[in-house]
């Protein structure tokens, strides 16, 4: 039933798309076997016009679309499938209860979990770094001890510590980055102290694309018994994550820039970590046995579930998963890195270009600023030639502080972005730099 | 395509982008405001010297995108010397215009050189660009608060 493939011949070699161009830089080009064609197929979205020109859709990082598999998911499950999970008796609710923790199963095995109840759903990467502190957070943390993230972290992964520490009286401690937008590696070693109870990182930065080097964060954290939090809403989406590989405590991702549907997320946590922790919320679903003196709480994962979770969207992230997985995450990353190769090359072809993060170890993401011209008139003026991309502060207005800039323009690749649209995108910054003279 | 887009950013817009007009610090000023859209970062000071119910000064520093450069540096320009009343006045038909609430109802002669921005109101998401310096004077001139957000 949740079976998807990136259509029949997905794998297929398009003869437009595989013989990769070494010899000129100028022209990217797609791993063989990467049918980008047929892939684009698959998201009926992109087919439109914006402006009377192709839609260009560069705005990934935000959030990206969603293949027709999981269009189809969603309505399919509501036409035939639908009833409230884990109670009913009846055959509605058995085949939703099946299909919902099929769902947490495929969630398990793409990051690799050792256990399903190791994966609770939540709304996404937001909330399932509230819950680790609000939860892990209130029933660690007291006066004085300190919680230590980076200076590229999205507001997500600041706001909800700075809560934290007004409740608890605890520290929130900042690694420094530098002018590339790589952490300081020594730096966060140094600031990783006998009081410091969590480490909370960005995978992959949201407004730089840098890609943290979270093995050897999370070895020199549990080097001092310090458990870690990655937030991979942005990483997720664009490579392999084996979460017993990286030996991360906490893993946090967003089922919409998955390729999935808004409102579900995934929390990961290892089993002893989420065993040790209070419930999140109160309610249905998270309870054994409830009388007025004492509730006893139900088991992993259902005691962080109370209420009644958002089920068809767990389903569908299972479906987006599995078409990703049809095409493979390593193939992914592959024609992104490319693409990203390839925008970087024309980029810095524009002299009045300059790039904000530019770490050797980089995801598809391109923020760049033109002298003299304001990201956001970039962005309508982009919007006009039919290419979406972001315009602002990226919810990291830390980083933008650290680089001295108000805002960056943003543009971010995702599996099924063309070269040819970079030459779009190029072409477009090209005209933006002309109508303003 | 580009034809469309110099709807928005009309020759006098770019001017005052390139040169914005009473672009200074004031140091005798009755009222200062900070200015701030939440949504994009852009941020504004805004200078104001009243004196009897009648602008004397105004002027502005921050950093911005082209339309609300422009919207700040032409405001100072149009709301030295008149009254508080007239200011207020002009900031209604420009609102109206802009966020093509009752547009109809309003001449496009009625708002003078401010007209250039009229553009403004067929990108929803770029009016709060053009409106900033006009909230921020509000505040000013109601002795509201010392920030302000378009939020």
């Amino acid at each position: 039933m949740n079976k998807v493939s990136v259509s029949q011949t997905a794998m297929t070699q398009n003869p437009a798309h595989s013989a990769p161009n070494a010899n000129n830089p100028k022209t990217g080009s797609s791993a063989a076997g990467y049918s980008i064609a047929r892939i684009r197929e698959n998201f009926p979205i992109l087919r439109q016009t914006v402006q009377g020109k192709p839609l260009v859709y560069l705005d990934n990082a935000a959030t990206t679309q969603k293949p027709r598999a999981v269009i189809d998911c969603i309505r399919r499950v509501y036409e035939n499938d639908y009833s409230n999970v884990h109670r009913g008796v009846h055959t509605l609710s058995q085949r939703s209860t099946d299909l919902f923790e099929a769902a947490r199963e495929t969630v398990q095995k793409f990051l690799n979990a050792r256990h399903s109840h190791e994966i609770v759903f939540v709304r996404g990467a937001t909330e399932a770094i509230n819950l680790v502190a609000q939860s892990f957070g209130r029933s660690v943390l007291k006066e004085g001890d300190e919680i230590l993230i980076t200076a590229m972290e999205h507001h997500s992964n600041i706001v909800p510590w700075q809560m934290l520490c007004e409740q608890t009286g605890a520290r929130l401690k900042v690694a420094p980055i530098d002018l590339k937008g790589e952490l300081l590696l020594d730096e966060f070693e140094k600031l990783l102290s006998p009081r410091t109870r969590l480490v909370s990182v960005v995978h992959m930065s949201n407004a730089l694309g840098t890609i943290n080097p979270v093995k050897a964060i999370i070895e020199l954290a549990h080097g001092r018994d310090i458990p870690v939090l990655l937030d991979g809403a942005q990483a997720a989406p664009h490579r392999v994550v084996d979460v017993q590989d990286l030996d991360c405590d906490f893993y946090a991702l967003s089922g919409h820039k998955l390729y999935g549907p808004t409102g579900i997320g995934v929390l990961y946590g290892k089993e002893k970590r989420l065993e040790a922790m209070p419930p999140y919320q109160g309610g249905g679903d998270m309870i054994r046995r409830v009388t007025f003196d004492k509730t006893e709480y139900n088991a992993l994962p259902f005691k962080f579930e109370a209420g009644t979770p958002n089920i068809v969207d767990a389903i569908a992230l299972g479906t987006a998963i599995d078409y990703l997985q049809a095409i493979g995450m390593d193939a992914i990353a592959d024609h992104e890195n490319r693409l990203l190769q390839y925008a970087t090359e024309r980029a810095l072809e524009i002299p009045q270009l300059a790039l904000v993060g530019t770490a050797e170890r980089k995801g598809a993401i391109l923020s760049f600023t033109l002298e003299r011209i304001h990201p956001h008139d970039i962005g309508t003026i982009l919007d006009h030639l039919g290419i979406a991309i972001r315009a602002g502060h990226h919810c990291a207005m830390p980083v933008m502080d650290f680089f001295g800039v108000p805002a960056t323009a943003r543009a971010s690749f995702g599996l099924y972005n063309t070269f040819e649209e970079i030459d779009i995108l190029v072409d477009g910054i090209r005209k933006v730099i002309e109508v303003f003279g | 395509m580009l034809d469309q887009i110099r709807d928005l950013y009309q020759e006098v817009v770019f001017d005052h982008n390139r040169n914005p007009r009473n672009f200074r610090v004031m140091e005798d000023a009755t009222r200062k405001i900070e200015g701030f859209n939440p949504l994009c970062g852009d941020k504004i000071t805004l200078y104001v010297k009243v004196n009897g119910g009648v602008i004397e000064d105004v002027s502005f520093q921050g950093s911005g995108c082209a339309i609300s450069t422009a919207s700040a540096s032409l405001m100072t320009e149009i709301v030295k010397g008149q009254t508080e009343d007239e200011a207020q006045h002009l900031f209604d038909l420009f609102h109206r215009i802009t966020t093509g609430k009752n547009d109809e109802a309003v001449n496009l002669e009625d708002i003078g050189k401010l007209a250039v921005l009229a553009g403004v109101r067929a990108y929803p998401a770029r009016v709060k660009c053009a409106t900033l310096a006009w909230h921020s004077l509000q505040a000013a001139l109601k002795n509201e608060a010392d920030t302000v957000s378009t939020e």
